[in-house]
């Protein structure tokens, strides 16, 4: 059945939107749309927002079923009421789903959500967490536009952040086969930022960008921050994109700045000798959200008053009064957050404690002014051929719809290209930071269809298999291991990798484990290539990757040679495969489990 | 629930279609709120047809008693709802049912702030309420013809143009979505009460 619609599915941390456009309508004015979220907001009360917060609630016993419009006895919700009980009873609640996708330190189908879960409830996988919000979406939608069916006969374009590693990328997809979206494509979400802006802007977009621009995207939501840096160039006469560079993984977002502010005004209350239970923590949370915006709105403000109210339903009397001050806001939100810094100056990394309790690898260092000046003296500011400092720079994500904040980065941004005698960065004006996602990827879904210019860039990593030099062991010593490049960088969706001339080693029947390698900076590396070694940094070590060859037609314990070979498929997923160096029949391939838990345990898929 | 959950579309279908044929007959009839109250309710059944009553709405003959007028029946779920929804983001009938008395004006001050942002917030989020006229308060005013919108008050006599002081610029709601009731979910338990565990 061929789809009638692209749908555009932000999958954020805090927050996910729907966005959709038409396919059928000829070309020029097909108009990408928001779809408004049917979800519970408190018990019994229904409401279509356009965001749909990413939490899921399980409900207890004691409590009255769940009931939506299409399922009258659910036990679960998803949405805001699902975030507001997050405050009230926290263990029967998931939050942040997609940051423990990408963490590759569990496995990420079996590992048991929420974490601190009574025993009457039963876990979910992270996979099926975000599952949970994606057939959410699905019924939303039905629900919404009953003639145009299920999203599953449409196209679905989902983005993911563009720091994902090839393992978290399938497991998104995996959720969204669940959820049965045969159709669907990975974007990266500042690729889908840019696409957002492209839209909105018409035809316009063009006087804004030249051949030769390159664009920093800076996205910064509710829980995690992502760069990356995106090309005009010329094609044949033609203006065309390329992403390329990406940043990694930073789990750092509006949420910490919230929390940091709360921390402070809580402190204070402490000294005054108010003490404050977790409800009043949380209450206090929000309160300092809504102040913070007031101060950043207007800088003359001096102090914005923080009241947490009584619990009890004495709302005088009881109430606890604070303030956060203008000084506050600027020394813990623009110094902690976004302090001026040297373009040198590096994120201060944590040793980890040699104990440490299961938890998402939260950024260790808030500045995020830091994590920017890292990104840019890998891909920027460098030596390398393609360094190059950007010319234009679009802002995303709902922490930036702070004008100071924006202005922060700005000012920081273009002095450090003043310094290298590079002209100052032109702001791309984008609008709607809340849902440029979603319709960015609406529209991805049609530039598909040939409706416009597309971003190339392929895969933002180059991949590499860990091999063990032969050596006798020595105690105390790990052998020293080479990587293998099985997939170069930038590989489009579509293609196959040049099969390496190399050859591995397998035991028929028997899981063998993999160290697997990613890296974001070595861009010549071509298939095949062999490091022996590398700089510290460059290389970044992911979840071990697995391969089983069924003993079908050979002996169990019998050593096979293979040959790896990678391709990206249609969906935008890295696939890899061993062949048979000498094959039993033509075309004997198997597929190589990728995101398989550290420790080579082999989860059951 | 399920009777419930049937007959509020309905009546919201009614209250719709019975908006229209206002309209169709004639803009005088929304002067007078009394007579909007009749018509409404008294042939709403007729205004599945509306275009064969369509009249010119020039016509300047205000007829207020055609009918007795009959109350509307007041859309009880979604007031509820719009009571539950400040209360949950501005604890607005915990303020209201507490006694001001003994509390010192910084005290009702502080709960003042609360109540009046999470009550804006939730007002904002739901509704878009505009000023039916855009002049400053204090300033002078001239009124062409009379108008549903504009209460005169005073020394009200006389016929248009009327000629006075804009004292308040009024209120509008252009657009309202409040919650929906859905469930087994008692409406009227605008706040649970809260027990909790250790």
């Amino acid at each position: 059945m061929s789809a009638k619609l692209v749908v555009g599915i932000d999958l954020g941390t805090t927050h996910c939107a729907l966005a959709v456009a038409p396919l059928a309508e000829p070309d020029a004015e097909a108009r990408v749309e928001v779809v408004a979220i049917e979800q519970l907001v408190a018990p019994g009360a229904l409401e279509k927002r356009a965001l749909l917060p990413s939490f899921v609630y399980f409900a207890h016993d004691s409590e009255a079923a769940l009931a939506l419009p299409w399922d009258a006895e659910r036990r679960f919700a998803v949405g805001e009421l699902a975030r507001a009980r997050g405050a009230e009873a926290p263990q029967r609640v998931i939050a942040s789903a997609k940051s423990w996708l990408s963490y590759g330190s569990v496995d990420r189908r079996a590992f048991a959500l929420p974490l601190n879960a009574p025993a009457d409830i039963e876990k979910i996988s992270p996979v099926e967490a975000s599952f949970r919000l994606l057939d959410h979406l699905n019924e939303a939608f039905r629900a919404a536009r009953p003639a145009d069916g299920d999203l599953s006969a449409q196209e679905v374009v989902l983005t993911v952040p563009a720091s994902f590693d090839a393992g978290a990328r399938d497991l998104t997809v995996e959720a969204a086969l669940a959820a049965g979206f045969d159709q669907v494509t990975l974007l990266e979400e500042p690729q889908a930022a840019l696409y957002a802006w492209i839209e909105q802007s018409g035809e316009g977009w063009r006087s804004h960008l030249r051949a030769g621009d390159r664009v920093l995207v800076i996205d910064i939501g509710g829980g995690t921050t992502d760069f990356s840096l995106i090309d005009a160039v010329e094609h044949d006469g033609a203006l065309g994109l390329q992403r390329v560079a990406v940043g990694d993984h930073i789990l750092l977002g509006g949420d910490n700045m919230d929390l940091a502010l709360a921390h402070v005004v809580g402190q204070e209350l402490a000294e005054q000798g108010k003490e404050l239970d977790r409800f009043q923590v949380t209450a206090l949370g929000h309160a300092c959200r809504g102040a913070k915006e007031k101060l950043l709105s207007d800088p003359t403000l001096e102090q914005v008053a923080v009241v947490l109210p009584s619990r009890g339903s004495q709302l005088m009397g009881g109430a606890i009064r604070g303030e956060l001050r203008q000084q506050q806001v600027q020394s813990y939100l623009l110094e902690g957050f976004f302090p001026r810094v040297a373009a040198t100056e590096l994120p201060r990394a944590r040793p980890r404690a040699g104990l440490t309790q299961v938890g998402l690898p939260y950024a260790s260092d808030p500045a995020i002014t830091k994590h920017l000046a890292a990104f840019l003296a890998k891909h920027a500011f460098g030596n390398e051929a393609e360094a190059r400092p950007p010319t234009a720079i679009l802002f995303n994500g709902g922490v930036l719809k702070a004008v100071p904040l924006r202005s922060r980065l700005l000012e920081t941004l273009n002095g450090w290209l003043t310094e290298r005698g590079a002209a100052p960065a032109r702001v791309l004006p984008g609008e709607d930071l809340d849902l440029a996602v979603a319709r960015g990827a609406a529209y991805y879904g049609l530039v598909r269809h040939g409706r416009g210019l597309r971003i190339r860039g392929g895969t933002a990593r180059a991949y590499y298999v860990g091999i063990e030099s032969p050596m006798p062991a020595l105690p105390g010593l790990e052998p020293p291991v080479a990587a293998l490049c099985v997939a170069p960088f930038g590989m489009e969706e579509g293609t196959v990798a040049e099969l390496p001339p190399q050859e591995l080693f397998v035991v028929v029947g028997e899981p063998v484990s993999f160290r697997f390698f990613g890296s974001s900076t070595r861009r010549s590396d071509a298939a095949g290539s062999v490091l022996e070694r590398w700089r510290s940094g460059e290389l970044e070590e992911l979840p071990p990757i697995e391969l089983t060859l069924p003993a079908a037609g050979r002996a169990a314990g019998d050593v096979v040679a293979v040959q790896l070979q990678a391709s990206i498929t249609a969906v935008g997923t890295l696939k890899l495969e061993a062949l048979a160096r000498a094959p039993l029949a033509a075309d004997e391939r198997w597929q190589i489990e990728l995101s398989v838990r550290h420790g080579g345990v082999a989860s059951g898929a | 629930m399920t009777v419930t959950s049937l007959s509020l579309p309905s009546r919201l279908w009614l209250a719709w279609l019975s908006a229209f044929r206002i309209l169709f007959d004639g803009r005088f009839a929304a002067k007078v709120a009394e007579l909007r109250v009749a018509t409404a309710a008294r042939e709403p059944e007729l205004s599945a047809a509306p275009s064969s009553h369509a009249q010119p709405s020039a016509e300047p003959e205000p007829s207020p008693s055609v009918a007795a007028p009959a109350a509307r029946a007041v859309p009880v779920d979604g007031a509820l709802q719009l009571l539950s929804l400040l209360q949950r983001e501005g604890r607005f009938v915990d303020f209201v049912e507490q006694e001001l008395g003994k509390f010192s004006d910084a005290e009702i001050g502080a709960a003042a702030r609360l109540v009046h942002e999470g009550c804006r917030r939730a007002l904002h989020a739901h509704a878009r309420v505009v000023n039916v006229r855009s002049e400053v308060e204090g300033a002078a005013l001239t009124l062409e013809q009379p108008s549903a919108d504009v209460k005169l008050v005073g020394n009200v006599a006389g016929s248009a143009p009327f000629r006075g002081v804009l004292r308040h610029r009024g209120w509008r709601v252009e657009e309202l979505t409040l919650p929906t009731s859905i469930g087994g979910h008692d409406p009227k338990l605008v706040a649970a009460a809260e027990l909790e565990l250790s």
